[in-house]
């Protein structure tokens, strides 16, 4: 047990686990996002009452699940980098940020979309709504937090700092649509009771949103084996590593 | 297929242009994340293995010693 958490702060083994994780993830992930695409856009029936835009659920639920799942990640490797000093905690943490707001952007943009045609605007000051706006910006801050500091310690203290104190917002996003009287649906997919979608619409979402947890665990791979390698430039085996790949 | 035709499924009943721009957004920005990491960890490397290059047939420095 704890050789494997030796293991997990080890830069070159965690480089290299990464790559051998990302050469059969990647793979299937971008087959699952297809299969689930072309499933969702084109091979069930349309909402009843909604007609085709409701087709958007197929990347908005995915989208904004994963966007909060990333949100816990990125917190408990900030806490995990505060209390234990961990530093691929804190390449972690960095790199879950510009997905998370990636992903955010997604649930945000396509939510406006679909509320075009459904509700008849592109935008309320809902509380669901507003509260993912301001997971937007909890993302965004950690980015240019990271970036503001040219001490890359004091950064990543400050990131996590910031990272944990915007956990308050992450239960206002789950009850906002319960508390407040609010233009965006109730959940349809529960894991008690009846959900209130039909299957044939229902599993499609569900290889959707299996999908983007998949896509967020690579990039997140991906982000952070750039940012081991930048991070131990100067040691040995990164520099044997670059005079294979430059020749 | 759920659509008679490819026209059909492009027209949406009128929604065509909201799901197929959600969807493009959607899919610009994936392509992004998955992506830039890629790039920056090539940029680096290569940038890497030419300082190493430099260094190695660098001037004499009068160290030739050490």
């Amino acid at each position: 047990m704890w050789s494997f958490f030796h293991k997990l702060g080890s830069p070159p083994w965690l480089y290299r686990i990464a790559g051998t994780i990302l050469r059969w993830l990647l793979p299937v992930t971008i087959l699952a996002l297809c299969v689930g695409l072309v499933w969702g856009l084109l091979y069930t029936a349309p909402d009843f009452r909604q007609g085709n835009s409701y087709r958007i659920i197929y990347i908005h639920v995915p989208a904004a699940v994963v966007a909060l799942a990333g949100y816990y990640v990125m917190a408990l490797a900030g806490a995990v980098s505060l209390i234990w000093k961990m530093k691929m905690a804190d390449v972690a943490l960095k790199s879950c940020a510009p997905i998370g707001a990636a992903l955010t952007f997604i649930a945000l943009v396509t939510g406006s979309i679909w509320g075009k045609p459904t509700w008849g605007t592109w935008w309320v000051w809902d509380a669901r709504i507003t509260s993912m706006l301001i997971l937007l910006f909890l993302y965004l801050g950690v980015v240019a937090l990271y970036e503001a500091y040219d001490n890359k310690e004091a950064a990543g203290k400050a990131c996590a700092v910031l990272s944990l104190v915007g956990m308050v917002n992450i239960p206002i996003i789950y009850k906002s649509v319960d508390w407040w009287y609010s233009l965006h649906q109730p959940a349809s997919i529960k894991f008690t009771g009846n959900s209130s979608i039909d299957p044939s619409m229902l599993y499609p979402l569900l290889l959707m949103i299996a999908a983007f947890y998949a896509l967020f665990t690579c990039c997140l791979l991906l982000n952070m084996r750039a940012e081991i390698l930048e991070r131990e430039a100067r040691t040995g085996w990164v520099r044997k590593l670059a005079q294979g790949e430059g020749g | 297929m759920y659509f008679e035709s490819l026209g059909a499924a492009l027209a949406m009943d009128g929604h065509g242009a909201y799901v197929w721009s959600a969807y493009a957004i959607s899919l610009v920005v994936v392509a992004l994340i998955l992506i830039v990491p890629r790039q920056r960890q090539r940029r680096f490397l290569r940038q890497l293995a030419g300082e190493q290059k430099r260094q190695q047939q660098g001037p004499i420095t009068g160290l030739e010693g050490k």
